[in-house]
């Protein structure tokens, strides 16, 4: 919605020899990529230069659809001390996405129409990312009135969630889907029965024991999953379960899927990487849902390679340094994910052989356009110019201090991993290049964007 | 037993303390344990004389923090601080900037300003104690945090045990109460474990800590397994102050299934010791005539409480050598 106000005369570009990856075209090959007038136009070997620019893409550098994270906090307004919409799209096209979804839990919460245009017009000045917004689903995230959805809707709102909140009450769960089913538009539910989580601040078991944190259980985010398939069921609204962490949440959502519910799901980066064994009182380890157990993060891990996991989204969560310095239990949850997550993907998933790059492109680009409505997601003839370049044998030294987010909130500082983002178009300009990739020399040459 | 014989003005210690800190039991070494339970029963002495006092911690700043409510371990710390000649302040909740907004961190950068050699902090949330360990560069004991640990009074209380009993290795010591939120548990279980003891944990379903087994005891919810052959029981307080969230029904209830009443007691070996950290609920967790009876050890805890802590801050802080 944002970004490409000034791609209307953009001289023709030929991305030329790279491993071009779009499983919605069934494309996986050396082949070239035309870009007119900020969309695809041709995808396909040894298409011919025709008055483009043409860049020579290195055969080792991968060429897919643009990423998308569909659930990132922007903390604008209201927070702006923690990250502001200008930083957040700096940050996510620094991390290979081309758009970001944002929760409404900002203050105020974006459950009126002038937040979202509010949101938009941040965004379009910033004029990096695509800023999708997502509305709330009741007034103030409160979970008593609907927000006017239509109207949400009508202001560019592509989803509601009361996301931080779980919508805790049935009915109001069952209304909210039906309403919103009528804009088509996804409930994206923050699963955790209030009671059952209480005061919890770490996975319920040993390792909280050990550290007498109260805990979470698992199934506090279980009862709720069932609810919601179920609700689904009863409804036929489309329920996107966030953040999804326990292998009984990723068993309901299996069992609603054989069951044609409308249910779909996403994984943060950080549940298929880490677990509760990490847990110490360093406070960038406290995030909802927890770090769960060994068992539940290779339940994640197996749902992203069967296919139940629709979506990789890293609930980028900004939180300023003395918010985090305090004691444990008395932090904020969340830590940030946006210029980390596409190297931990790469190095903990296609790496290790769990994941193809067809299928990396699905959980990254793919579902989340389809599953929010979203042009993107695909490089066939006439979709946005958004693409994302991946070099995935360059290592990548996360290095937080160098973070285009205003955040710090990262337990992977100083990890080594392998695989880099190389650069990030979007509707055919050239938004981002890696400045340590000595391949992505070409993009450079080329870049800023050329018009005639 | 006593390893260090000389006590009293050229008292040096046989080694330091491999950790900085005493913020957990799991910081100290089984030989440490010794040294620590050897070291309190020659401080005992102190206790003994005319005048309670030695010049080993002269010239030494100690700050007690205590961010919490408590009477027991913040007058054990102050004792202790002053038979050893330490100058000590207490900074308690009600008169520290906490209550005016001060994060814990800035408070303890502003402690640490004054260059305290050791601060004493007892605190409500888990994890204060490292919170301040990271930032600080004086010495932490950990004099409880939240439900996390306790790690002095598990050294009391083994000290106590030992005065009791010949040794560790096998000895059934059983836990009964409040496990859930108790960080007097959790050092008990570390410590004992680590001396060999064969440690049982006994409460109602509500309050097993997730994954009580890997932490290497035996749990039940039946006191009379719990007490069978025991030669210790040790008693915890239902902590009503930190109760929400339908554990058990009533106080009467809770007494009926899982309060020490000495008919209960008659199952533990003839010569069981009874043990309780303080503060009782009379009635509760332990009938009056078990916590004042033939059994009881419960004010020789408070004693040895004294004794360890000297022993704590003297190891710790005690000598020149890297302390600027």
């Amino acid at each position: 919605m944002t970004a490409t106000k000034s791609v209307g005369r953009q001289q023709p570009i030929i991305l030329k020899g790279g491993h071009v990856v779009d499983p919605t075209q069934g494309v996986n090959e050396l082949c070239d990529l035309r870009i007119a007038n900020g969309v695809v136009e041709q995808v396909g070997p040894d298409l011919g230069v025709d008055g483009a620019a043409v860049i020579e893409v290195p055969a080792d550098l991968i060429v897919c659809p643009g990423f998308i994270d569909m659930h990132v906090h922007l903390r604008e307004p209201g927070q702006e001390y923690k990250e502001r919409i200008a930083t957040g799209v700096e940050a996510a096209v620094a991390g290979g996405f081309v758009g970001v979804a944002c929760m409404p839990n900002t203050n105020p919460v974006n459950d009126h129409r002038a937040v979202t245009e509010f949101i938009l017009r941040k965004a379009e000045e910033a004029n990096l990312a695509h800023v999708y917004p997502i509305g709330a689903v009741t007034l103030g995230s409160k979970g008593e009135q609907l927000a006017e959805i239509g109207e949400l809707h009508d202001a560019g709102c592509v989803a509601i969630s009361d996301d931080g909140y779980p919508v805790a009450d049935a009915l109001l769960m069952r209304r909210a889907l039906e309403y919103a089913s009528m804009f088509e538009m996804p409930v994206i539910d923050h699963c955790e029965d209030p009671s059952l989580k209480g005061e919890g601040s770490a996975h319920e078991g040993y390792y909280s024991s050990v550290l007498g944190l109260r805990g979470i259980p698992g199934e506090a985010e279980e009862v709720m999953v069932e609810r919601d398939v179920t609700l689904s069921g009863l409804t036929d609204g489309s329920v996107h379960i966030a953040h999804m962490s326990t292998r009984g949440s990723l068993r309901a959502v299996r069992s609603g899927k054989d069951r044609g519910i409308n249910v779909t799901c996403e994984v943060a980066p950080h549940h298929f990487t880490l677990t509760d064994e990490e847990l110490s009182y360093d406070t960038n380890y406290k995030m909802n849902p927890p770090l769960r157990e060994s068992g539940d993060r290779e339940a994640m891990i197996q749902g992203l390679v069967d296919g139940t996991i629709d979506v990789i989204a890293t609930d980028h969560a900004p939180h300023h340094a003395d918010d985090k310095t305090v004691e444990f239990e008395k932090a904020p949850f969340g830590i940030i994910g946006l210029e980390t997550a596409v190297p931990l993907v790469m190095d903990r998933l296609l790496h290790k052989g769990l994941i193809s790059i067809g299928r990396l492109v699905e959980l990254l680009a793919t579902n989340p356009a389809r599953i929010l409505g979203l042009p993107g997601g695909r490089l066939a003839p006439g979709s946005p110019a958004d693409i994302t370049v991946l070099a995935p044998d360059v290592t990548t030294e996360i290095s937080a201090s160098k973070f285009k987010s205003l955040a710090r909130n990262t337990p992977f500082d100083g990890w080594q991993l392998r695989g880099s983002v190389a650069a990030v178009l979007i509707g055919g300009r050239i938004v981002y290049t890696n400045e340590d990739i000595e391949a992505v020399g070409v993009f450079q040459q080329f870049s800023p964007s050329v018009s005639s | 037993m006593p390893k260090t014989t000389t006590i009293g003005d050229q008292i040096r210690p046989l080694s330091r303390l491999r950790s900085r800190h005493l913020l957990s039991v799991t910081d100290l070494t089984p030989e440490e344990v010794v040294l620590i339970l050897d070291t309190a029963e020659a401080m005992r002495e102190v206790g003994t004389r005319p005048i309670k006092k030695v010049p080993t911690l002269r010239g030494k700043t100690v700050v007690n923090l205590f961010c919490e409510p408590s009477t027991r371990t913040r007058t054990s710390f102050e004792i202790a601080e002053k038979r050893l000649s330490a100058d000590t302040l207490s900074i308690t909740t009600s008169t520290s900037s906490v209550v005016k907004g001060e994060t814990l961190a800035d408070t303890a950068r502003n402690i640490e300003a004054m260059a305290p050699e050791l601060i004493v902090v007892r605190h409500p949330a888990s994890g204060a104690c490292q919170l301040l360990a990271n930032i600080c560069n004086s010495r932490i004991i950990n004099a409880g945090d939240g439900m996390h640990e306790h790690p002095t009074q598990a050294l009391l209380d083994v000290l106590t045990i030992r005065e009791h009993k010949t040794k560790f290795t096998g000895l059934k010591v059983s836990i009964i109460g409040d496990l859930l939120h108790s960080r007097v548990l959790r050092s008990n279980v570390l410590l004992l474990k680590m001396l060999g003891a064969d440690v049982w944990v006994c409460g109602p379903r509500t309050m097993m800590p997730a994954g009580i087994d890997q932490f290497g005891v035996s749990a039940t919810s039946s006191l009379d397994a719990a007490v069978e052959g025991a030669d210790v029981v040790m008693m915890l307080r239902i902590q009503l102050e930190r109760m929400r969230g339908y554990f058990f029904p009533s106080l009467r209830e809770y007494f009926n299934i899982f309060g020490m009443s000495s008919d209960r007691l008659r199952r533990a070996k003839p010569d069981v010791i009874i043990m309780h950290p303080g503060p009782l609920n009379r009635g509760v967790e332990i009938a009056s005539d078990v916590a004042d009876g033939p059994y009881s050890v419960i004010l020789e805890q408070v004693s040895n409480g004294v004794a360890v802590r000297m022993a704590i801050l003297y190891l710790l802080a005690g000598s020149e050598e890297e302390d600027l």
